[in-house]
Formats: C-alpha cells, sequence, structure tokens
C-alpha cells in the first residue's frame, strides 16, 4: 500500500528551525587538554557521533553554532575563548566539557580559571576526567533535547538574558589576606570591542 | 688542558668562584658581580651548551642566608662535562647580568626567570613577561605569593548571553 502523504502541512517555523538545528549541530572543537583526545574519539568510527548529527567539527567559529570546550583554561586563554564564542553566530549553544572546564578541576592555582561559566554561557555539563565519549554523546542528545523544548526561529529565547548566570563565588574562596592587593587590567587582553 | 678550575682561577682569581661537589654534580658558586666573567671564561674554555636558567626562592628554607638564586646549567659539548654556575641575589632590587651576549639561547630563558621571581638581567635585549599575561603584576614562583592567587584569574569581563 503507498503511503499518501499530504500536499501541504501546517505547522509552527519555530518547530522547524529548531528540527533542522537540534539535528544538526556544528561543534567548534575548543581542546586545549586531555579531553580534547575523547573529543577526538567521539568522532571515530567506534563512537561516531556522527548518528546525531553532530560530526562536522569545524575549524572557524564562523560556520559553528556548538562550541566545545574541553580542557582546562588559563587566564591567557579566556580572551581567546570569549573572542571565539563572541564570533560565532547566533543561535550558539556550549557544552562545558570535563571537570576543569567545569571547576577548574585539581587545577586550583593562579593561573587557571575555576570554572568557564564565569566568562560565557553554558548549556550542558559534562563531569568526568576525562568523560568518556558516551558521556559527551549523552550532552549533544540533552542539548538537542534543549533546543527542541526552547528554540525559537530567529533566537529570540537568548535576547533577555543579559544577566550573569554563572556561580555566585568560589567553592574555596580565597583567604581575605591573599586577595589581590596590585589589580592588573586584564580586559585589555580580551579585546572584545572595537 | 688545565680544567676549568685552573683556567677561572688563572683569569678571574680564585676569590671569585668558590667550587662544591655533590655525587656527580659540580656546582660553581659566583658572586654576581663577578657572573658575567666567570661565564665569559667558561664559554670560552669550551662550555658551548647553555642547557637551563633557572631560579629559586630560598625564603622559609633552613639554614638560607639569601633571598634568590639564579642557576645556569652548562655543557661542553665535546667532552660530555657539566657544571652548574650559581649566583644567590637579595631583596630589594634582585639583578644580575645577562647572559645573552654570550649564548643567545639565554633570551627566553632569563625571560621566564624574569617573569616567575622578578630577577632582573642587565643588558637583556627584550625583558618582558614570556608565560604571564603582560597585564600580570605579580610573581608567581615566588614563595610569599599564594598558590591560589590573588584574584587575577578572575579578573576577566562576564559575555551574558544577550550579548554573545
Amino acid at each position: 500500500m503507498a503511503v499518501k502523504f499530504p500536499d501541504f502541512l501546517v505547522t509552527k517555523l519555530d518547530w522547524v528551525a529548531n528540527q533542522a538545528r537540534a539535528n544538526s549541530l556544528w561543534p567548534m572543537p575548543f581542546a586545549t587538554a586531555c579531553c580534547g583526545i575523547e573529543l577526538m574519539a567521539t568522532a571515530s568510527s567506534r563512537y561516531d557521533i556522527a548518528r546525531f548529527g553532530s560530526e562536522a567539527m569545524r575549524f572557524s567559529p564562523r560556520q559553528c553554532d556548538l562550541m566545545i570546550v574541553a580542557g582546562r583554561v588559563v587566564m591567557k586563554m579566556v580572551p581567546v575563548m570569549q573572542r571565539i564564542w563572541l564570533q560565532m553566530p547566533e543561535p550558539k549553544w556550549c557544552i562545558s566539557m570535563g571537570a576543569c572546564a567545569s571547576s577548574g578541576g585539581v587545577f586550583d592555582t593562579y593561573a587557571v580559571v575555576q570554572g568557564i561559566d564565569r566568562f560565557i554561557p553554558v548549556d550542558v555539563y559534562v563531569p568526568g576526567c576525562p568523560p568518556r565519549p558516551e558521556q559527551l554523546i549523552r550532552a549533544v542528545l540533552d542539548l538537542q533535547e534543549k533546543v527542541k523544548a526552547t528554540g525559537t526561529v530567529n533566537a529570540r529565547e537568548f535576547a533577555g538574558r543579559s544577566a550573569y548566570e554563572g556561580p555566585t563565588g568560589l567553592a574555596r574562596q580565597i583567604a581575605p589576606e591573599d586577595t589581590m592587593m596590585v589589580p592588573g587590567d586584564f580586559s585589555t587582553a580580551t579585546r572584545l570591542r572595537d | 688542558m688545565p680544567s676549568w678550575q685552573e683556567t677561572l682561577t688563572e683569569t678571574v682569581g680564585e676569590a671569585a668562584f668558590t667550587v662544591e661537589t655533590f655525587r656527580d654534580n659540580v656546582r660553581c658558586v659566583v658572586p654576581d658581580r663577578h657572573m658575567n666573567n666567570v661565564l665569559t671564561v667558561l664559554h670560552v674554555y669550551g662550555f658551548d651548551y647553555l642547557v637551563d636558567v633557572t631560579g629559586i626562592d630560598y625564603l622559609h628554607y633552613p639554614n638560607a642566608t639569601d633571598r634568590y638564586g639564579v642557576v645556569y646549567s652548562l655543557a661542553n659539548t665535546e667532552t660530555g662535562e657539566r657544571v652548574f654556575v650559581k649566583t644567590m641575589l637579595n631583596d630589594p632590587d634582585p639583578a644580575v647580568q645577562s647572559a645573552c651576549g654570550i649564548w643567545t639561547g639565554a633570551d627566553w630563558m632569563e625571560r621566564e626567570v624574569f617573569d616567575m621571581y622578578g630577577i632582573h638581567f642587565y643588558g637583556h635585549p627584550d625583558l618582558r613577561r614570556i608565560l604571564m599575561p603582560d597585564e600580570f603584576t605579580s610573581f608567581p614562583l615566588r614563595k610569599d605569593y599564594p598558590m591560589r592567587g590573588r584574584g587575577e584569574r578572575h579578573n576577566f569581563p562576564t559575555v551574558t548571553r544577550a550579548e554573545g
């Protein structure tokens, strides 16, 4: 029996856009450490993230809509990370892969940022040191669910979120006698604008 | 051929250095004002390879009399002989003559020592920070600098969702 398709169907543009976007999340591999190796393994034939439409890793942020931060991020890398994030076209999402990207991990030192969510928005966190490829695939699936549930065709769901959404304070605070006496002006290194 | 100790005694004098040995390591401790002469003589003698330049902070170190040490590891590629030339420096202005004129390879290694310990090298062609950001104001490997820093690591602007 031949299946009869209708000549037209009625749906919402948001739904169509969400289906298209969720099933073709193109990752920007921001891999700085050993999590990057697991990220590469996720793309390999054994785990094959292509099954979920995310195999097209692009090394230009202009062609990506999903940034996967895999590995520890140090002070000098934060401005680079922020620039890459700002260069990605909307709508875009971010996965913080591994303990170091999410919280600094074991690197509680002067140069390592204690979680990238202090500086850029993060949608999905993946625990693990490093996480297994299955965990990253789970994160992509979770993100697909999030895109399908909250996405809009012109990405207007992001417009109102102008407040800081990161953690409130360090879990392990720096002692008051150790806080900075000579503040450095690091905003010049970020070169976010002009 | 005379040994490098004999050559040094002839050229810069016995007062300019003391030699210590520990197992098979030979160390030559030199006052900072004689450092450049001693390194020049050793280079002419045959120590043609500068293996490493590194710094030490002796704060809280038992029985230490000086605050900083700067160590030049030299090797003779003809004979395989090695020597560690060490000088002791103190606050408020730890500084020593640069070895860039003798071994060009000292350039980045001395920049690293400057970056981590704040030890200045006179006559260095380009003494800037090499690892830490240019805006960084502390010297992180000094022992009086806290391991977690002084909050510099979180001194960045935040990118919000609406901005991005």
